[in-house]
């Protein structure tokens, strides 16, 4: 059935066959990067091999073809978030500069003094800094959603703060921390109905679940290549074309003009007015190679993942002296603890000498640290690839951790 | 491997740090940090004569941060300040140079030795030299120092 299917898929990730330290990697960084199938490996050198050129602008066949391969990739990233049309998936870098674009463009645009930015009080630094610095440039104000003692969202406070002054809502769909699953249908509708717009930064959950963007009613959400299989120094935003269509482009450049004289230039059509400069051709196509590795195993992935979560919460809960920060219901495989009073840095440290990659740190959520009583935390964050043995090698490095320690 | 970084004697530091006190009238003193880890210290010393008479720490960190500002305030009390400077040298270079492995065989210092396992661990080195570089920025005059 559908784990026998992932046993196979996991013989296509030839970094882990790594060894490190001489022990058998346990790679359970997932929320930092996503390892790579052989399939996006190879599309990406085979691109370069057989295809690459310069591309919308040649007149000749390798430009044809890099464009074609581009532009593929593209309707696949649509076809994947279910976008109405590609024109309204715009490449990236990554969810970052996708938030900034938004930040940029559309809050400098729109925003006016007394408007409100509402965050949550999980949001990654990327969904923080860049709504600060266009507060402080349009004399908007920013409100925080709190978070549960579980992590989840307080939804109920952030009914009370929603009203006609929040012009932007700007959430996380999976917390890179607590592993929380935000109910996105849920803050659409509630921010809509007083006129809100919606950012969702979907970086931590486009590996790991299915979003449609017209079900879920989100205004921009934004992606990361590399978290989903994809290679890094790639990603895209999603935006409602109406919203794209009134926003000043953000970077300026080639590519994204229509006429330019020294007087007065006009802009491209979408997604081009986003696009200046020559893309990253090769890593939008090794996107692409990664969803469609990635679109047909999805279900099955999530399933693998859900079960693999409350195994991993079970083996942890039996170690002494061990607390889990972030234990909100349906919550991803994102699992960030403490224990005792030995620094994360440390339990990262032992881990690794034990062939275990953890991240330790705040995970750029440093509200969300000052929110849980804690400098840092180190975090397990599972992929498709993951298996019952790698929790139970991360289980005995966990009580090596005890040893060393003398807890 | 691990017994090699986590040494009994960083272990022991950490879990009981010595000279982390407050000086009420230091020469010298400075707030270090790391914002990888969000670690912070502060560094207290009393230089007179070129002697630091005395060396003190407050602040949180890991294992291999705290017991590496306890060790260092053992190591530099009644050193002259180029002493103490050259010390730092040279536990900068036994962390990070390969040709400079051979440590701190001498009497007084060689407990220093324990952090040379830090080495196969670079993302570590920063925990190891925080309280070294803050003192070495109190010295100088500088009141704050983060390891970026």
């Amino acid at each position: 059935m559908a784990l026998a299917a992932l046993e196979s898929t996991r013989e296509q990730f030839p970094i882990l066959k790594e060894t490190i330290r001489g022990k058998r990697l346990v790679y359970l960084d997932n929320a930092a990067s996503t390892q790579k199938p052989d399939v996006v490996i190879d599309t990406i050198s085979d691109y370069y091999r057989h295809s690459h050129a310069n591309v919308h602008r040649g007149v000749h066949a390798l430009s044809q073809r890099a464009t074609d391969q581009f532009e593929h990739a593209r309707r696949l990233l649509q076809g994947f978030i279910n976008a109405r049309e590609d024109a309204e998936v715009v490449f990236t870098k990554g969810s970052t500069e996708a938030i900034n674009l938004v930040a940029a463009s559309w809050g400098r645009t729109f925003l006016q003094p007394g408007d409100r930015i509402m965050l949550t009080e999980m949001e990654h630094h990327a969904n923080i800094v860049p709504w600060q610095v266009v507060a402080q440039q349009t004399g908007a104000e920013i409100i925080v959603v709190p978070i549960l003692d579980d992590g989840s969202l307080d939804m109920e406070a952030m009914a009370k703060l929603l009203d006609e002054r929040v012009k932007m809502v700007g959430v996380t769909h999976v917390s890179n921390v607590l592993g929380t699953v935000n109910p996105i249908l849920e803050i659409t509708q509630m921010a809509h109905a007083v006129g809100a717009k919606v950012l969702v930064d979907g970086a931590q959950a486009l590996g790991h679940l299915r979003m449609d963007v017209q079900a879920a009613g989100v205004d921009f959400y934004t992606m990361a290549s590399h978290k989903m299989y994809g290679p890094t120094g790639i990603g895209a935003l999603y935006g409602r074309r109406e919203l794209l269509d009134a926003m000043p482009p953000y970077q300026l450049g080639g590519g994204m003009i229509r006429s330019v004289t020294f007087e007065k230039t006009t802009y491209a059509a979408l997604p081009d007015k986003f696009e200046p400069g020559t893309p990253n051709i090769a890593d939008a196509i090794g996107l692409g190679a990664a969803i469609e590795f990635l679109s047909p195993r999805l279900e099955d992935a999530h399933h693998l993942e859900s079960e693999l979560t409350l195994y991993t919460h079970e083996r942890l809960s039996e170690i002494p002296g061990l607390k889990i920060h972030g234990t909100a219901p349906g919550k991803a495989g994102t699992i960030s603890f403490t224990m005792a009073d030995v620094h994360p840095h440390d339990i990262g440290t032992i881990l690794d000498s034990e062939g275990v990659a953890v991240r330790a740190g705040h995970h750029c959520c440093q509200p969300l640290m000052a929110r849980l009583g804690v400098a840092a935390t180190a975090r397990a964050s599972l992929a498709l690839y993951n298996t019952r043995e790698d929790i139970d090698v991360l289980a005995s490095a966990l009580r090596r951790v005890r040893e060393v320690f003398g807890l | 491997m691990m017994s090699e970084l986590y040494q009994d004697l960083i272990l022991d530091h950490n879990r009981a740090p010595r000279n982390r006190r407050v000086i009420e009238h230091p020469s010298h003193e400075a707030d270090g940090h790391n914002p990888l880890c969000g670690d912070q210290i502060h560094v207290y010393a009393v230089v007179r004569d070129g002697i630091v008479e005395d060396v003190s720490f407050v602040g949180q960190g890991c294992a291999i941060s705290t017991a590496s500002a306890s060790l260092m305030t053992e190591a530099l009390r009644g050193r002259t300040v180029e002493e103490a400077e050259a010390i730092f040298q040279r536990f900068h270079a036994m962390l990070t140079d390969d040709a400079a492995i051979e440590g701190f065989p001498e009497d007084g210092l060689d407990k220093l030795q324990a952090f040379a396992g830090v080495r196969e661990y670079p993302m570590r080195v920063k925990c190891a030299t925080l309280a070294w570089h803050t003192l070495h920025a109190a010295l100088a005059g500088d009141g704050r120092v983060s390891t970026e």
